[in-house]
């Protein structure tokens, strides 16, 4: 077999033989990448569940006092902005440089609005004493003994939307750089690939909160009138 | 340094010089060698902790420390040699080396995410070293709630978030070893004409994919608990401090297979090659470092039998983990089977090889004893726990590594060590070994408990002979770090291929050329065709 | 020289339709409204049930289609199924501790 290339391009590295190797390594790079975050959030679902099978009623009670209109229309954006993203990587396949940009610009507002949406609602847990470790944290609606329990939920609904904002900061940061690199003219159909893999992550996070948003916000809404 | 034979030819020591060159490399080799560097002084610092600590141990009082401050030896003791040392060891150093050589590859699929792990491990060092001089951690290296999120005044937290950032280093290590494996290797090498190593590596490397991001965010929730007062853990507001027992050893059983399935891989090319003979089932083989992987976290449980698990649980687990001691024998009846009519010779890698299967056959059938619910109600955080995972990761890890350093040694530097005194540093470190260690066997089954500094009257012989030991297998592990450094200067020169080994790596120059190959090998045989190879060199020769 | 055995998959490359992705952000759009409607109906023990459901199938048309696993190679979809499996084995066997605390009736288990 002949020696490898020896100068280097983007869409072909040294240590690869192929294009096609070079992009398919990276993608299930990704996707091994992915699967750690499927376990890292995984703990944080395990928490969440075993509380929960202790704790319905209480859990139940806590998760009312979240809004859940504003919760559904925020997953609605997040859903939007997949959609921009996978937008951006098909502009990706065909070369389309200036769709790239468009959608990737997009898809940066939308995370944006996701953001905002969250700080609002954190703001309003802390105006109404639902921060847990706080003297002050008290829930409606749940007797003094149980108001422990009420912080677990709350501990929890933190730690997790927490964790997740923290993922889709870093999402808006690497999109951010995509957006740069685009308008410099470094993606085209041979070579998007950064653009197809942030896409997986970002795609990845939007999943996490799809799961987030039915356990957290619609805990047995039907309990409580 | 090099002969002048060697000095004309270029090779990745020689390509390029300065500080820049090593410190922004690429290069998977190089990349190694800075690993080796790191870990070796991580290694040194365990090693101080643990001098403390049986120094402490040689008078029944607590004399020598507060307990305060024992506490603090074993938490740093196991946190540096666990997550510094043992964890990346061989991956780090050795896979990183060879595992692209291995497979016919020019470097990992990620050399810059390469780079990165390194730097991850260092930093994640520094952390907890930071920790440890600014007054230390006295949780024990297992973290436990509530103590570590609500009552030790130690550092805690920055000890926690430097293992968390070496806990990425692994991650991407791991994750660079799958895409490799799977993408990268040359025309011709199918999985089963891959080298064992590579089956071992690949099976840890799934171990710290899947594993590690659970104690990641196991000291994420420590960390919101303690600093921000979340409740996750906390028993006054409804939490199980049990829950957190289970999410920490859901990664850390399993990473007891990260530090010692590679070696298991070294043993098995080393046993080949001194055997002169492929080794015996290899496909069973392979399947049993997988078999490993995957059924390792299944039985995290075990460490939790007197938790306050529930008792159904306990059975559970107890059951699994008779299963996993299984393939680990499988491959040492396999290994044996190789002995068996080989060509044996006893070279320095041959008696760690050696030396591995027998205290690993120790330490892994008093697993056996630990694995069963009545006798570890007895034996639990005592010296005989302790004694278990010392014969597995000191008398099996570290000695699977040591002998692929001496190994590999030769085709990493274009040195021999010197065999005379190799040979006697690893008796020493064998017999120093067995005289720290098995005495603690009887210790805690005559009930010394772990984490103590003052103990009765009665254990004062057996804790002795143990410190004894200990001085014994210290100079031991010094005697290695002098004449390795002597050999890079004073070593005698070596050939491509100085055991008669099969395998692509023996097939390149010793030290080896920057892109490994200077063309794309083509495989056409199985990883220990010694038939072949005799054919080679009668052709060449 | 026999057949040389390559570790790399040939190159292919999928283009979805505009209309399939249009398509896919409206059916999770919609099912987003339902998941929110029903939680409201007292399906007793069978909610959670129908949430998780309903959250699979968002999970699913995601990743099926918007991160091209109906596209990708078979090693890509058994890595995600492994994680599903490890994140099930995570659930289930930390489960058998607390789901099952008291049942034996020894005292303190």
């Amino acid at each position: 077999m002949a020696d490898h290339a020896p100068t280097e391009t983007l869409a072909l590295r040294v240590q690869f033989d192929t294009e096609a190797q070079q992009k398919d390594a990276a993608t299930l790079g990704m996707w091994l990448f992915l699967v750690t975050e499927i376990m890292f959030f995984g703990g944080m679902f395990a928490v969440y569940t075993i509380y929960r099978s202790w704790y319905p009623d209480v859990f139940a009670i806590a998760s009312s006092s979240l809004n859940q209109i504003i919760g559904a229309l925020n997953t609605g954006v997040l859903l939007l902005s997949s959609f921009t993203m996978v937008m951006a990587v098909r502009a990706g396949q065909l070369g389309q440089r200036k769709a790239i940009v468009i959608f990737l610009i997009l898809t940066l507002l939308f995370g944006g609005i996701f953001l905002g949406v969250k700080a609002y609602e954190w703001n309003q847990k802390f105006e109404e004493h639902h921060i847990p470790g706080q003297a002050a944290f008290h829930l409606d609606g749940v007797l003094p003994g149980d108001q422990g329990h009420a912080q677990l939920f709350f501990s929890i609904y933190f730690a997790m939307t927490g964790l997740h904002a923290l993922h889709m900061v870093i999402g808006v940061g690497i999109l951010l750089i995509l957006i740069v690199q685009a308008r410099k003219g470094r993606f085209s159909a041979s070579y998007y690939t950064p653009v197809d893999v942030a896409g997986l992550y970002w795609h990845f996070v939007d999943i996490i909160w799809i799961f987030l948003f039915p356990l957290l916000y619609l805990i047995d809404r039907h309990l409580v009138k | 340094m090099i002969t002048a034979a060697a000095q004309e030819r270029e090779h990745y020591l020689n390509a390029s010089y300065g500080l820049k060159s090593w410190l922004l490399t690429k290069d998977h080799k190089r990349i190694g060698l800075l690993y080796l560097a790191t870990i070796t002084l991580f290694f040194f610092i365990g090693g101080a902790f643990a001098t403390l600590i049986r120094v402490e141990l040689l008078t029944p009082q607590g004399d020598l420390v507060s307990s305060e401050t024992y506490n603090k030896l074993f938490t740093m003791h196991g946190v540096m040699m666990i997550f510094f040392f043992l964890i990346p060891s061989i991956p780090a150093v050795l896979g990183n080396f060879f595992l692209p050589m291995m497979i016919g590859a020019r470097d990992l699929a990620f050399p810059k995410l390469n780079l990165l792990s390194w730097y991850l491990l260092v930093v994640g060092g520094l952390f907890s070293l930071y920790a440890m001089l600014a007054g230390g951690v006295d949780t024990g290296w297992t973290f436990y709630t509530p103590y570590s999120t609500t009552y030790s005044n130690g550092y805690v937290v920055a000890t926690a978030l430097g293992i968390f950032i070496a806990g990425f280093s692994s991650i991407l290590t791991g994750l660079n070893f799958i895409v490799t494996i799977h993408r990268m290797r040359a025309p011709g090498m199918t999985w089963f004409r891959m080298p064992l190593f590579v089956w071992a590596h690949y099976a840890t490397s799934l171990i710290q994919v899947l594993g590690t991001p659970v104690l990641a965010v196991t000291i994420v929730l420590l960390f919101l608990e303690r600093v921000l007062h979340l409740g996750i853990f906390d028993p006054a507001r409804g939490g199980d401090p049990v829950l957190f027992q289970h999410l920490f050893w859901f990664y850390s059983h399993p990473a007891v297979y990260i530090m010692v399935l590679p070696s298991m891989g070294v043993v098995s090319e080393i046993i080949s090659t001194f055997s002169r003979k492929a080794i015996f089932g290899y496909r069973i083989v392979a399947f049993s470092s997988v078999a490993i992987a995957v059924l390792g976290f299944l039985v995290w449980g075990h460490h939790l039998f007197v938790s306050g698990q529930s008792l159904y649980a306990g059975m559970v687990f107890s059951f699994l983990s008779y299963f996993v001691a299984i393939p680990s024998a499988i491959k040492v009846f396999n290994w044996t089977a190789t002995l068996y009519k080989g060509s044996i010779s006893f070279q320095t890698p041959m008696l760690y090889a050696l030396g591995f299967i027998g205290l690993f056959t120790i330490g892994g059938l008093t697993g056996l004893f630990v694995a069963a619910l009545g006798i570890d109600i007895h034996v639990t955080d005592t010296y005989f726990v302790v004694a278990h995972f010392h014969y597995i990761m000191v008398g099996g890890a570290l000695m699977g590594y040591l002998g692929g350093m001496h190994f590999w040694w030769p085709k990493m530097t274009g040195r021999m060590y010197p065999e005379g005194w190799a040979k006697l540093s690893a008796l020493v470190i064998f017999l120093g070994f067995n005289l720290t260690f098995f005495p603690q066997f009887i210790l805690g089954y005559l009930g010394m408990p772990r984490r103590y500094h003052a103990y009765p009257e009665e254990f004062q012989v057996l804790n002795v002979l143990s410190t004894a030991g200990a001085s014994v297998l210290a100079v031991g592990y010094m005697i290695p770090m002098i004449y390795f450094i002597w050999s890079l200067r004073y070593g005698k020169v070596a050939p491509a291929n100085p055991w008669g080994a099969t395998g692509l790596e023996w097939k390149t120059s010793s030290p080896p050329p920057v892109h490994n190959f200077e063309e794309t090998p083509v495989v056409t045989h199985g990883a220990y065709d010694y038939a072949s190879l005799m054919a080679e060199e009668v052709e060449v020769g | 020289m026999s057949q040389i055995v390559m570790s790399h998959p040939p190159e292919q490359t999928h283009i979805d339709s505009v209309g399939t992705y249009v398509k896919i952000l409206l059916a999770l759009l919609v099912a987003t409204a339902v998941t929110t409607a029903v939680s409201r109906v007292d399906l007793g023990a069978f909610s959670t049930v129908v949430a998780l459901g309903i959250a699979c199938v968002k999970m699913l048309l995601v990743a099926l289609f918007f991160m091209h696993l109906r596209h990708s190679t078979k090693l890509t979809r058994l890595v995600v199924l492994g994680g599903l499996l490890w994140l099930a084995i995570l659930l289930l066997l930390t489960l058998t501790d607390f789901a099952t605390r008291g049942i034996l009736g020894v005292p303190g288990k």
